[in-house]
């Protein structure tokens, strides 16, 4: 068992879902991110996902691409990431980093891996990486320890869910809808089908994210899956300041607690 | 040779030519990318497919493209120098090839929408043109920036019944529309095709586009071989994502005395950062898909091509030409802005050819490889498409409006 793992366990022991919160590290500043991420544990986030600004976030919609603009023209570097993964373990959350393939390939995968371990990172989540490209940080992810994130989508086959969730270990991370990061109004029907599907091929614990900003949302999701991420709306809250993030994060962490009384 | 002949140079089943390409996407288009993968197998093997692929290259693009000698060009180069006219295609370059194929091959998928991205709006007006005699719905991203510098093509497109949406995020040009595109795509893909415009990209991309464009240097041999009675010293083309350049060296790449030539965009020279030199001054990261040479900061963000023509600014490459460079088989060396105009201006006013001021990165390599070649020397150039659209540039550059000369 990771201590990823752990964190999907100990909700399920309390018969609810996870709640994973998702901020850029260096948004608006790197300082700035650290002090969100923190409400965010406060608030109630079981697992915090730090992202990491890319220049060409192509499975981000409008609101995180905008966040990584910002943090990247307010300086911030790779080696920032660690610094602000440190914090959150520092706090008493569980960070993972969520991140585009090229910056960790320019890093050097076995040098990413072994700093983002020291740095108290639990593992990666990698949007742009399929396990079929992924040697090296399979064997990465193995010296250090680190838990290793891939996705799932609505499109992908049953060899690909299959595939998929045998390379993964702490959770998958299934995509509720075909499309980009964004808030969305309403929970995806494709949602529960594809957790389903996860589900016949896996035991693995399954986030579901794309589209979450409400605890109504949350509270859905948590009816059929182990975890719900919440990004974009995440990114909208700290535009407008310490207190919606705190605000959303409680939201959020009352609706995983309240699948039992929606379905 | 058939031009859907595999090659001992096809990537691996997975993509990969070497340690580069491969699929670095979201897995919500790995369902998609398989599906084009499995049709284009099927395809490239089918007559009917391939019948009408070569139809519609010789009764709709115009195709054979002429070899033309260019004799008055060449006292400038000091070696003997051919031009192959993909400027004389329907639409004006090379692109029409790559566009009729995929077109093709989305109504055997029986998907009814297509998506392209667009740099200097020759393959969004070759993609438009494809749609509009297949009776297909066409969204066309192009970069801001581009549409201000290129809004003739945008014109085009749109007369064409195409949608030209500018992308205004990141650095408004080239790759941020293929950023653009690939959201559509994800969010789209059941209905969609995105018909990539150059050899990049995840698998099977780098592949079908190459083959879409080897009817280029598959012709260009046999006319070479017609006209001078043998096969030339070298293959010079312009390399931006490099997919008129990985068309025509296909003709030649097991004729291992003929070099082949890639020229790239220096802009304001190499040593100044402000270029799209991938091959010559990028390193290895994945981008848009595919493992490649790309033009990155020392944390791995993609920095930003410059280059006088929106055609070639662009910061990656595609695969095979990593490939070509590691193993030696081709050679890529850049030409800065002025080089490249210099040539634009020469070409047109010794031939009477206005090209494209892409391919007259190609012949301002050509005017320096020339020299060494010397009078028996043979260059094949490939004259990737006609310079119409880059008036606008060109009225700005040589001050022509104001009564200025080339």
């Amino acid at each position: 068992m990771s201590l990823v793992s752990d964190v999907f366990a100990a909700a399920k022991a309390e018969s609810r879902a996870a709640l994973v919160g998702y901020l850029p590290a260096g948004f608006p500043t790197v300082s700035g991110s650290q002090d969100y991420l923190r409400s965010m544990v406060e608030a109630g986030c079981d697992l915090i996902e730090v992202g990491l600004p890319y220049s060409d976030p192509v499975m981000d919609g409008p609101t995180i691409q905008a966040a990584a603009e910002q943090a990247l023209s307010a300086g911030f570097r790779v080696r920032d990431v660690f610094d602000v993964v440190s914090s959150v373990a520092e706090a008493g959350g569980r960070a993972v980093v969520m991140t585009y393939w090229n910056p960790v390939l320019k890093y050097g995968v076995d040098a990413f891996a072994r700093d983002l371990a020291a740095a108290g990172g639990l593992g990666l989540i990698t949007p742009d990486l399929v396990p079929d490209e992924a040697d090296d940080w399979m064997a990465a992810s193995e010296a250090h320890g680190l838990d290793r994130v891939f996705l799932v989508a609505p499109s992908s086959t049953e060899d690909r869910i299959d595939m998929t969730a045998r390379a993964s270990s702490g959770f998958l991370y299934a995509t509720a809808v075909m499309g980009v990061t964004g808030a969305r109004d309403v929970v995806s029907s494709q949602a529960p089908e594809l957790v389903a599907r996860v589900r016949a091929h896996s035991s693995i614990p399954v986030g579901v994210g794309l589209g979450v900003k409400s605890g109504a949302q949350a509270a859905e999701i948590a009816g059929f899956a182990d975890g719900v991420i919440v990004g974009s709306a995440f990114v909208s809250a700290a535009n407008e300041g310490d207190a919606a993030v705190r605000a959303l994060a409680a939201d959020l962490a009352k609706g995983v607690r309240s699948a039992a009384a929606i379905v | 040779m058939g031009q859907f002949t595999p090659t001992p140079h096809d990537p691996d089943a997975r993509g990969h030519f070497g340690p580069w390409g491969g699929r670095f996407v979201p897995e919500a288009l790995i369902a998609a990318v398989d599906e084009l993968a499995a049709e284009y197998d099927k395809a490239r093997i089918d007559p009917e497919f391939v019948g009408e692929f070569k139809r519609l290259l010789k009764d709709f693009a115009g195709r054979p493209s002429l070899l033309t000698e260019a004799p008055k060009f060449a006292e400038h180069a000091g070696t003997r120098v051919f031009l192959k006219r993909e400027d004389l295609n329907h639409t004006g370059s090379h692109k029409i090839n790559n566009v009729l194929g995929q077109a093709l091959l989305t109504k055997r998928m029986g998907k009814k929408r297509v998506i392209a991205e667009t740099g200097a709006g020759q393959h969004g007006v070759a993609t438009a043109t494809a749609c509009a005699l297949l009776g297909l719905d066409c969204v066309v991203y192009m970069g801001e920036v581009d549409t201000e510098r290129q809004g003739l093509n945008v014109a085009r497109m749109r007369l064409l019944g195409a949608e030209v949406i500018p992308v205004k995020s990141g650095s408004r040009t080239l790759k941020d529309a293929i950023n653009e595109a690939l959201r559509d795509w994800v969010t789209n893909v059941d209905e969609t095709h995105y018909l990539l415009g150059t050899a990049a990209g995840p698998h099977p991309f780098p592949l079908l586009v190459r083959d879409f464009h080897r009817i280029i240097g598959i012709e260009a041999r046999e006319q070479i071989l017609e006209k001078a009675g043998r096969l030339p010293d070298a293959v010079v083309a312009c390399v931006g994502g490099g997919s008129n350049a990985i068309g025509i060296f296909h003709g030649f790449i097991d004729d291992q005395d003929v070099r082949l030539v890639g020229i790239e965009p220096g802009g304001a020279g190499v040593e100044t950062g402000s270029h799209g030199a991938t091959l010559t001054a990028g390193s290895p990261g994945s981008l848009h898909g595919a493992m490649s040479y790309v033009m990155q900061d020392e944390d791995g963000q993609i920095t930003e091509a410059h280059s006088i023509s929106a055609g070639l600014d662009y910061p990656g490459v595609g695969p095979e030409h990593s490939h070509l460079k590691d193993i030696g088989r081709a050679e890529y060396f850049p030409v800065t802005d002025a080089e490249a105009m210099d040539a634009f201006a020469l070409l047109s006013r010794t031939e009477g050819i206005i090209p494209a001021i892409e391919s007259s990165h190609a012949l301002a390599g050509a005017l320096k490889l020339g020299p060494s070649l010397g009078p028996d020397g043979l260059l094949v150039v490939n004259l990737s498409g006609r310079g119409d659209k880059d008036m606008d540039t060109a009225v700005k550059y040589f001050g022509l409006g104001d009564g200025g000369q080339a």
